[in-house]
């Protein structure tokens, strides 16, 4: 019979969760025993003796008052600024993260990594190394939650979310859906295998059909986006090269930061941030790109600012030039 | 006293027999026992929901019912508990009954709309049966969208209507409260005289009037999106999910308070009785009240740390959550402080009150932990939540609820209800309580999460306990619907003031006349002045 009382550790972030917990556990057992023992204390000595006896009169205490609302807002400013911190690390994924894609949808989670490697209910991490996940559903709300990791964050349709974690010890843990999303809910599970870095470079070299921008860059050509967004910037439409991370000039003033949220925005309602000195001549491409597909052509774009040395003349290049190099 | 003489007196029990004179009353006191009842049955009904619930989770595989079934049963017990049961019950049991008592009226301040109300609950409740035998709602008691209004093929509208009229109960209880401690105050009863009960009643009239026309409006919105397609929550007609949540707890979160901040004026009237002393720091507890029911409205967004808001947002949030924590915790220390040499009984009412100080402060408690950000991430959406928010719901308001009955009993009914029964099934709350939701924290931090049919096998042992216990809970409840009805007919007889407390309700005749106070009190005395405990009223 298994029954555990405390989950596994498997995540820089989780010892430092762990932590809080125990000095908010201390903090709890301390309070509730002083109430418990001081009820019971005063209810033995004080009992009532006889039916008619009324006690004397207790004046209330300023000081006690003004003792016992400071010291425990003292305490609970320590815990907010304790659990502040944490979360500041939980929101901010270091720059070196790898990247990885999950679509959620009733009731599975699609996974993706840049590699080409594509999984459901299963994801494989290795270990030691900074993993950033954006998220996006296709239904409902659902949420991503490894407990191993003491990581959750909703997966929101319509926007992308982010989190990130570094797990510490290979092993193999639960992935739950806890936002609830229907009927199969407790059924959108799956587990996260954390793997020794050179176990998981062996798993990546098992057969991809090609990495993600190579599915974006062919995707990129049959919805025929390169015939308006060329290279060079001869197009209608202005040049993808070098945009992803760059600061882009709106129509009508303003700027915007090209990141994930802005391509997908770009190309699922165009009209709704026109880059400056273009018209407004893009359609949407809501219902003929799934999910996925956009994730595809975000990782595409990415090359095309990764790049800049090998600034290919056609996307089929660029998607050439990447396969060889992830090809080991 | 013998039984005979209570059928002689006209009170308020007495005073007509017919249904009409029940169903068209203006009586406050005839209109608090018609909740009281109505509130009862829905109270049974969201509890058999919670059995079939616990009977489900005793195997990890998803086997006595089905998922559909299952997602059903904890939605409509949160529907139930929530809206039709924890909402209006102190307030529209006591509260109608006591609150204009307290303050030495001889009613509410508009009796009519006290019945409308009562009718109203009625109404929305009949929507929610309604949609519970047509096939029932599988949303959660949460409705968060774009689920519950494109995805979901259950009776949303009906429960979202029936829940929406229920509202506006709340909203003219809560009126009436306010108008009634403005305006209708006997000679002398400053508010500072006012027991804590009526401070705690009049706080959460307030936010009944500001908070429910939030949700009324919100649940307006889903059936806009769910029946024309306005493009509101749904992001596939162009709209924005997480509004709904925002629109959501701007009002239920306030509505915790709705639900809790009346029991802690129960817990204030009974640990001042049977300690026979003054609450200590009554200025410090009345503004307390005050205070959650301000702060209350400033915290929704602590429910939305990982829905994807902004980091800042939630860094304010957990920052305010702390500050409505301080509050109840002066509550919780001057109640037990005002035992400090004190003249303790141990009737089963104070019973309830110490079951309310431990359980509550366990549930506060865990509540810091909820509050800070970097633990959130991990237990919300998990048992560590549910375990939470039933600590302060069950463990919280439905103690102080049964210890009310109990305290005042004697006062609506004339008769005492059977003390070593009572006491037996108070023990039986306690501990069948603590075995149910104790192991539901553990489960949660192990990562156990809400809303499973299914679940992994490791987590049965504790689920297992959850269940045995709440067995016992279950057995404790239904103790009381027993012998308190049978207290209707052969319990002792009550005199005017049982307990010796010091409440002007307790000046009257028990049970009290339709009119209350045959001379409007003059208020002379502190609250909880023990050397003017109002005499046996002689009955004439």
């Amino acid at each position: 019979m298994q029954l555990p009382l405390f989950p596994e550790q498997a995540s820089t972030i989780s010892t430092e969760v762990d932590h809080l917990l125990y000095f908010l556990v201390a903090v709890s057992v301390f309070f509730t025993l002083l109430i418990f023992l001081a009820i019971f204390y005063f209810a033995i000595k004080y009992r009532r003796r006889s039916e008619n006896e009324i006690p004397e009169h207790v004046h209330t205490g300023l000081t006690l008052e003004i003792v016992w609302t400071v010291i425990p807002f003292g305490l609970t400013m320590i815990m907010f600024t304790w659990g502040a911190s944490i979360f500041f690390k939980e929101s901010r994924p270091p720059d070196d993260s790898m990247q990885i894609y999950v679509v959620g949808k009733q009731w599975m989670w699609k996974l993706q990594h840049m590699e080409g490697q594509r999984e459901i209910n299963e994801l494989h991490i290795p270990v030691g190394r900074p993993v950033r996940l954006t998220m996006t559903s296709e239904d409902v709300i659902h949420s991503f939650f490894v407990p191993a990791f003491r990581t959750k964050q909703d997966v929101v349709p319509g926007r992308y979310t982010t989190t990130w974690f570094e797990a510490t010890k290979p092993g193999k843990y639960h992935l739950f859906c806890a936002e609830y999303c229907g009927t199969n809910h407790s059924g959108m599970i799956g587990w996260v295998y954390a793997m020794e870095p050179q176990d998981y470079q062996q798993w990546l070299s098992g057969a991809p059909k090609g990495t993600l921008s190579q599915a974006g860059a062919k995707l990129f050509e049959d919805l025929a986006c390169s015939n308006c967004h060329k290279p060079d910037g001869s197009g209608r439409c202005p040049s993808l090269v070098g945009v992803f991370g760059s600061t882009v000039k709106l129509a009508g003033g303003g700027t915007v930061k090209a990141d994930e949220a802005y391509i997908r925005e770009s190309i699922l309602s165009p009209a709704a941030k026109v880059v400056s000195g273009y018209e407004p001549l893009m359609p949407t491409f809501q219902g003929q790109v799934t999910e996925e597909g956009v994730v595809d052509l975000i990782a595409y774009i990415k090359t095309l600012a990764e790049k800049p040395a090998e600034q290919p003349s056609q996307p089929g290049i660029a998607a050439s030039a990447a396969s060889t190099a992830t090809n080991r | 006293m013998t039984t005979a003489v209570l059928q002689e007196r006209t009170h308020y029990l007495n005073n007509g027999y017919g249904l009409k004179s029940w169903l068209l009353t203006k009586d406050h006191k005839r209109i608090a026992v018609l909740y009281f009842i109505t509130i009862s049955i829905f109270f049974a009904l969201g509890g058999v929901f919670a059995s079939l619930i616990r009977l489900e989770l005793v195997t990890p595989a998803g086997d006595l019912v089905s998922s559909e079934t299952y997602n059903k049963l904890f939605t409509m017990h949160g529907v139930i508990m929530v809206f039709f049961f924890l909402i209006p019950s102190v307030p529209a049991t006591m509260g109608n009954f006591f609150l204009p008592m307290m303050i030495g009226a001889r009613d509410l301040a508009f009796p009519k709309i006290n019945l409308l109300s009562w009718y109203l609950l009625i109404a929305g409740g009949g929507f929610a049966i309604f949609a519970m035998m047509a096939g029932g709602v599988d949303t959660g008691w949460t409705f968060y969208t774009p689920y519950s209004t494109t995805y979901s093929n259950t009776y949303v509208i009906a429960t979202a209507l029936g829940i929406f009229i229920a509202g506006f109960s709340s909203i003219l209880t809560g009126l009436n409260f306010i108008v009634t401690v403005h305006r209708m105050r006997a000679p002398g009863m400053t508010w500072f005289k006012m027991p804590l009960f009526v401070w705690a009643n009049y706080a959460t009239g307030v936010i009944q009037v500001l908070g429910t026309p939030v949700i009324a409006v919100t649940l307006v919105l889903v059936f806009c999106e769910r029946v024309f397609h306005i493009g509101i929550f749904d992001p596939a007609l162009g709209g924005d999910p997480v509004l709904f949540q925002h629109l959501f707890w701007f009002y239920s979160h306030p509505a915790v308070y709705i639900m809790v901040l009346p029991a802690m004026g129960v817990i204030s009237e009974l640990v001042s009785t049977f300690s026979r002393k003054p609450i200590f720091g009554y200025p410090f507890v009345a503004f307390s009240s005050v205070a959650i029911a301000v702060i209350g409205f400033l915290v929704w967004g602590h429910h939305l740390f990982v829905s994807g808001q902004s980091l800042y947002a939630g860094l304010v949030f957990s920052f305010l959550s702390y500050f409505v924590a301080i509050p109840s915790a002066i509550k919780v220390f001057n109640w037990t402080a005002t035992l400090y040499k004190g003249s303790i009984s141990y009737a089963t009412p104070m019973l309830y009150a110490f079951g309310f100080i431990g359980l509550f402060t366990i549930g506060g408690l865990t509540g810091l932990f909820v509050a800070a950000l970097g633990i959130d991430v991990h237990v919300t959406d998990t048992y560590f939540v549910i375990a939470h928010f039933h600590y302060v719901m069950v463990g919280g308001t439905v103690m102080a609820y049964l210890g009310g009955v109990h305290y005042w009993w004697p006062k609506m009914t004339g008769r005492m209800y059977p003390e070593g029964w009572a006491k037996l099934s108070a023990l039986f709350i306690f501990v069948g309580f603590n075995l149910t939701f104790f192991p539901q924290f553990i489960l949660g931090y192990l990562g156990m999460p809400r809303r499973y049919h299914a679940y992994p096998p490791e987590f049965q042992v504790l689920h297992v306990a959850s269940t045995a216990g709440a067995t016992v809970l279950a057995v404790g409840y239904i103790l009381p619907a027993i012998y308190l009805a049978w207290s209707l007919r052969y319990g002792p007889v009550a005199g005017s003031n049982p307990w010796g407390a010091t409440g002007l309700e307790w000046a009257t005749p028990s049970p009290p006349p339709t009119h209350n106070f045959d001379r409007i009190p003059v208020v002379t005395h502190e609250a909880y002045d023990y050397t003017a405990v109002p005499q046996e009223v002689e009955v004439v």
